[in-house]
């Protein structure tokens, strides 16, 4: 896609706006009741309104809008299984059964974060050391992910570089994450949430109603499932509203194992151990706010990832009777009652001849499905006459497989330019909110988890703050510089799924024994945390084909394969998820049944109300 | 059924919408069911919090 917008001084205008009311909401927070903390310090209650929508959009990124919503737009339809596990694990599963005993234990042991969470109910410094390095060295993969994210809309939309994106974001970031942002003040949260609703109830619609509604719009996408570009089609992508090929043993089943275990699964199971999202339950005034949260929470959760994940694949069908007029030389004919049909891609020379469109990924010709639009006689650059077919693809051509760069260009195609403002408004708002929350965990893991452990500083807070902020600084530096070094793929939901793996893996067994089960002890935990995150670290790196071959170590170890299981299909495919966590869950099965249970004063003391 | 085909494409799309539905439904009916009530452990544990974003 060629066609750019510009900056225009209206939308700079906006966007300044937007800034400065976000800036005076937060003054306003700063001179009275702003945060969670406060509501609880005062006695009152915050609006489950203002509670669910901070929760939501903190929740939710630029990473799910843009990076999941370009990831459907590839694969396709499927990938609403994670919009039901996001809310019935990430709102329901999480508010109903995990809000409430998280509360109830942070209060009990005096714990501020996850990992401090950790070590107290198991009586460990190493437990919480090990848990805050892990949250301190990999959240700037999920912060440089966020970013990422909003940088590749910016440049989309306003058609300037994206490092000046990056450098943008960036610097609204820190300005909006430094000075205030970390006191997640509610109610700029709140408004950030806001709108983030509108502006994805008007997406939905705005594409629902442009492709003559629900039904025909689905309809039409199910009619494309030929135009799925071939290297999808052998990995087992079977069109856009159908799930991929299911199976073992062959490269054909590779694409399932991609969507359900690493981007499905991963991210779906993964929420409920993630630290930052933890801490908020601790801040809740009750366990009556949190079932009032529930239904909000719900709702908003469904349209920050429904619509993203419906329009980034039905932009597939957009850009099909909308794009750009594409010309090419038949290859094959596809559905000749449908008109589709797979050309190579031509451009015309100044000279009039025609001459072959070359993939810089194959060194070869590229090859498109379209939807034919004219067929006409045309003479190449040597001479010969073919047959010219002109016509218009998916989504997935027009951004050459990226994508990343699915929901951006959509929007700055498909949509008003008032709305791409609107949206980068939307996507700026789910950024700030998210990261302020990202680095605000990673200033309390270095501070509070690692350096007052290690260095066993107690009750002195002043060195421990500079350390957070000093940690904050640091991990805004490194998810720039994430950000800016890698943009390969669907980057954005890779780091995410990576990211949530880890976490799911690592923490969920301990954190779920922690609450539920005395009989949970220490050495059990720590077994289940090192096994979850040992096992996930060797999968990246030597295993699942797509990372381990970005890292290089297993190209070094194996004369050049992508994976140590290369040839064993379907391997190389699996996200360390699905081997990492029943790991971590057998270890810390085994290793409690066989260490001495822990202090019974302690669980008391945890659990009060099961010792009254 | 809506032009998709796929069974499982389907049940992830209404089942989507239905976990949506059980939510608010779940928090009507539980409004008020929990007890709201605010300890003195619970106000030490927020005092704590407020100090250390107030220092930050």
């Amino acid at each position: 896609m060629t066609d750019v917008s510009s900056v225009g001084w209206v939308d700079i205008l906006v966007i300044l706006a937007y800034l400065l009311t976000t800036a005076y909401l937060g003054w306003l927070g700063y001179r009275g009741t702003r945060s969670a903390a406060d509501f609880l310090v005062g006695g009152r209650s915050a609006h489950p309104i203002i509670m669910a929508v901070s929760y939501g959009a903190t929740f939710i990124s630029t990473a799910a809008i843009v990076g999941f919503g370009g990831v459907a737009g590839l694969f396709g339809m499927s990938l609403l299984w994670l919009t039901f596990l996001n809310i019935a694990v990430g709102i329901f599963i999480a508010f109903v059964f995990f809000g409430e005993p998280t509360r109830r234990l942070g209060h009990h042991l005096g714990a501020h974060t996850f990992p401090e969470l950790l070590g107290l109910r198991y009586q460990s410094r190493g437990i919480q050391i090990f848990a805050g390095a892990l949250v301190f060295l990999l959240m700037p993969l999920y912060s440089a992910a966020v970013m990422t994210g909003g940088s590749i809309f910016a440049a989309t939309q306003f058609g300037i570089d994206f490092e000046v994106a990056l450098l943008m974001f960036a610097i609204i970031t820190a300005a909006y994450v430094i000075p205030g942002g970390l006191k997640a003040v509610m109610y700029t949260d709140t408004l950030q949430g806001f709108v983030m609703v509108f502006a994805m109830i008007f997406l939905l619609v705005f594409t629902y109603s442009s492709l003559g509604g629900i039904t025909e719009a689905h309809q039409s996408l199910t009619d494309m499932a030929d135009m799925v570009p071939a290297p999808l089609q052998q990995m087992g992508h079977q069109g856009w509203t159908a799930m991929p090929a299911f199976g073992w043993g062959a490269k054909s089943y590779d694409l399932w194992w991609i969507v359900i275990t690493s981007i499905i699964l991963g991210v779906g199971i993964g929420v409920l151990a993630q630290p930052q999202l933890i801490v908020r339950f601790m801040t809740v005034r009750s366990r009556r706010e949190l079932d009032r949260a529930v239904p909000i929470g719900a709702v908003f959760i469904m349209l920050m990832t429904g619509t993203p994940f419906l329009v980034g694949s039905l932009s597939n069908v957009w850009m099909a009777q909308n794009g750009p007029l594409l010309h090419g030389k038949l290859v094959q004919e596809l559905n000749t009652d449908k008109g589709h049909a797979l050309v190579e891609l031509m451009s015309q020379t100044d000279s009039g001849g025609w001459t072959p469109v070359i993939s810089p990924k194959t060194q070869a010709p590229a090859q498109v499905p379209l939807v034919v639009t004219e067929r006409d006689t045309a003479t190449d650059a040597q001479g010969q006459g073919f047959d010219l077919i002109t016509g218009r693809s998916t989504a997935v051509t027009y951004v050459k497989g990226q994508a990343d760069k699915i929901i951006p260009t959509f929007i700055s195609s498909a949509l008003p330019h008032w709305f791409g403002v609107v949206f980068l408004l939307a996507l700026l708002a789910a950024a700030m909110s998210t990261m302020s929350s990202q680095f605000h965990t990673i200033g309390t893991a270095a501070g509070r988890d690692l350096y007052e452990r290690i260095r066993h500083k107690g009750e002195t807070h002043e060195p421990n703050l500079l350390v957070m902020r000093l940690a904050i600084v640091l991990g805004l530096m490194i998810a720039v510089t994430i950000s800016y070094t890698v943009r390969q793929e669907y980057v954005i939901a890779r780091f995410t799924a990576i990211f949530f793996g880890l976490c799911a893996a690592s923490f969920l067994p301990a954190y779920i024994g922690g609450l539920f089960f005395r009989r949970v002890t220490r050495a059990g935990a720590f077994a289940s945390m090192i096994v979850g995150a040992g096992v996930s670290m060797f999968w990246l790196l030597l295993v699942k084909a797509k990372e381990a071959s970005a890292i290089g170590l297993v190209q070094i170890l194996t004369d050049g394969k992508s994976s140590i299981l290369q040839d064993h299909p379907n391997w190389p495919s699996v996200d360390p998820i699905v081997v990492a966590l029943p790991a971590a869950l057998v270890t810390l099965i085994l290793v409690s049944a066989v260490t001495r249970p822990p202090n019974a004063e302690h669980l008391r003391r945890c659990f009060p109300e099961r010792a009254s | 059924m809506i032009g998709i085909d796929d069974p499982y494409v389907l049940f992830a799309y209404f089942g989507t919408i239905l976990v949506a539905i059980v939510s608010v439904i779940y928090g009507l009916v539980r409004r008020n069911a929990a007890l709201d009530l605010v300890t003195e452990e619970d106000r030490h544990w927020a005092r704590e919090a407020q100090e250390v974003e107030d220092g930050l």
